[in-house]
């Protein structure tokens, strides 16, 4: 089985009537020689470790502070409960669940780096809050991974999923991307619907420069995790009401490839440009690292 | 064009917060850890490039220790690794340096082994959690610690190799990849085999027996 191209999943799916976390499947066993059932295995415990971060940096009690970030997903996650989010309940808790996973992530907590560390937010935030407002199986969830799988393999042969080659669109709207076409099969859509939806999350998050303030996962990483989630959900929602990207979803690929390839290194998780540039980043930086000479 | 597959992109499960500065770091420790062997009582390491640079603020210092100390790159106690070392009585030490025309996250760590051994391993964190071993003491090699690795010190001479294939190919051990390395001829020279399958104890006591074999490691490939 040859996957190149977002093109050569959708007539596979076609050709053997099957949805895209299937044809993953079975890829993923010719490739490895394992079993379907031994994968789907492996994805689950996956799964486990994604659950898991989700709720550790939800809790108060538990140390989950990095150089610069910390606490802001247990503010969120105590605002869905006392209040009515503005963005709805399973968006608002998705980004909690999100910032958690960074924050987990940024304190030396385990995390499965999906596509990436710093990208490790986006899609347990979108998978572990739709499996509790749409009730979604620890199965579903697990082809959910495989389906985001099949999208990100497309984007990594294609493009790239590395902030230093491709800035944060590689890395955030890759992961967003994934989480969409992941969401839009869980929900019942059709493979070309899944792809829809992935080419509209990794539009509207093209040209996304990679900038860590004093070069660590942190800041505007974490933030770019929860929108990232939020992206993910609004395409979803609208590949599921047949909105189709005018832009195929290959072509989507190819043009972040290029905006990645004009981008300057100085966006592209140097810590050179863009936000850790600003007067406040390297004031950032500089504490974080003196703070580190004297102890 | 690599061939991904489905965990390469799901994947792997690590200690964050960076794939190159922590979890590479790890598994470079635990390769240094394993390629010195017995029980370390001191360290010392010295940060190259980015690694000099941003060690702190990734954890890196923290991952190389805990590797050392043979945690994996998802243990979830590489943030206590200091810790760790003082119960276990090892001594370690993180110095900045330059150590030339090396890849920027780069690593020199000198250990010092209860039996009074001292080996240094240099090695690189390529990126993806990926890593690349370039120096064992005197030696210049390469090799990544993706396969089972056998690394064999024997005196530079007609025969040993074959010997080694000869045993390896009587259990039915394939080699994917095999370099030779030494620094003069007839001097001490350095075997790195990277193998598909494991090598079992039994084939290691056999290449052990060549008189011009000094010394036999066999390094596991280390998941993550």
């Amino acid at each position: 089985m040859q996957i190149k191209k977002g093109a050569d999943l959708i007539m596979i799916c076609r050709q053997k009537n099957l949805p895209l976390h299937q044809v993953m499947l079975e890829y993923e066993s010719a490739k490895s020689g394992k079993t379907q059932g031994e994968i789907k295995e492996l994805m689950r415990i996956n799964l486990q470790v994604m659950k898991d971060s989700v709720y550790q940096g939800l809790d108060q009690e538990q140390d989950m502070k990095g150089k610069i970030i910390g606490g802001q997903a247990g503010k969120l996650y105590r605002r869905c409960q006392n209040s009515q989010p503005v963005c709805g309940y399973t968006m608002a808790r998705a980004v909690s669940f999100a910032l958690s996973v960074t924050e987990v992530n940024a304190s030396m907590g385990r995390i499965v780096a999906a596509p990436t560390a710093g990208s490790c937010g986006v899609l347990p935030g979108v998978l572990f809050s739709l499996a509790e407002s749409h009730h979604v199986s620890e199965e579903k969830l697990v082809e959910g991974l495989l389906t985001s799988g099949a999208v990100g393999l497309v984007i990594a042969k294609n493009a790239s999923l590395s902030g230093a080659e491709g800035g944060c669109q590689a890395e955030i709207g890759s992961a967003s991307a994934m989480g969409a076409a992941a969401v839009v099969e869980i929900m019942g859509g059709t493979p070309e619907q899944a792809l829809h939806g992935g080419a509209i999350a990794l539009k509207n998050l093209l040209g996304l420069v990679c900038d860590p303030i004093a070069g660590l996962v942190e800041a505007p990483c974490s933030k770019r995790n929860a929108i990232g989630t939020a992206n993910a959900l609004v395409s979803a929602e609208m590949a599921l009401a047949g909105i189709e990207s005018v832009i195929p979803f290959d072509e989507v690929v190819e043009a972040m490839h290029q905006v990645g390839r004009m981008m300057p290194c100085t966006l592209r998780e140097t810590a050179e440009g863009g936000l850790a540039a600003t007067p406040t980043g390297r004031r950032l930086k500089e504490e974080v690292f003196s703070h580190h000479t004297k102890k | 064009m690599k061939e991904y597959g489905v965990f390469d992109i799901i994947g792997p499960v690590m200690i964050g917060p960076s794939s190159s500065h922590t979890a590479g770091a790890a598994r470079l420790g635990q390769m240094a850890g394993k390629i010195a062997g017995g029980e370390i009582i001191n360290v010392v390491f010295y940060l190259h490039g980015s690694f000099a640079k941003t060690y702190a603020g990734h954890g890196t210092d923290k991952a190389l220790l805990a590797g050392v100390l043979g945690l994996m790159p998802d243990d979830a106690r590489i943030k206590d690794a200091f810790k760790l070392a003082e119960e276990k009585g090892v001594r370690y030490r993180f110095e900045e340096r330059d150590l030339g025309e090396v890849h920027p996250n780069t690593v020199k760590i000198v250990l010092e082994t209860k039996s009074g051994e001292t080996v240094e391993v240099t090695g690189s964190s390529i990126g993806a959690g990926k890593v690349k071993i370039i120096r064992i003491n005197d030696f210049e090699v390469e090799f990544e610690g993706e396969y089972t690795t056998l690394i064999t010190y024997h005196q530079d001479c007609p025969g040993v190799v074959a010997g080694i294939s000869a045993v390896l190919a009587k259990y039915d051990v394939n080699i994917a990849f095999m370099r030779l390395f030494r620094e003069n001829r007839a001097s001490t020279a350095v075997l790195i085999a990277e193998t598909d399958e494991d090598i079992p104890s039994k084939a290691i006591r056999e290449i052990k027996e060549n008189p011009h074999i000094t010394r036999v490691k066999v390094l596991e490939p280390i998941k993550i």
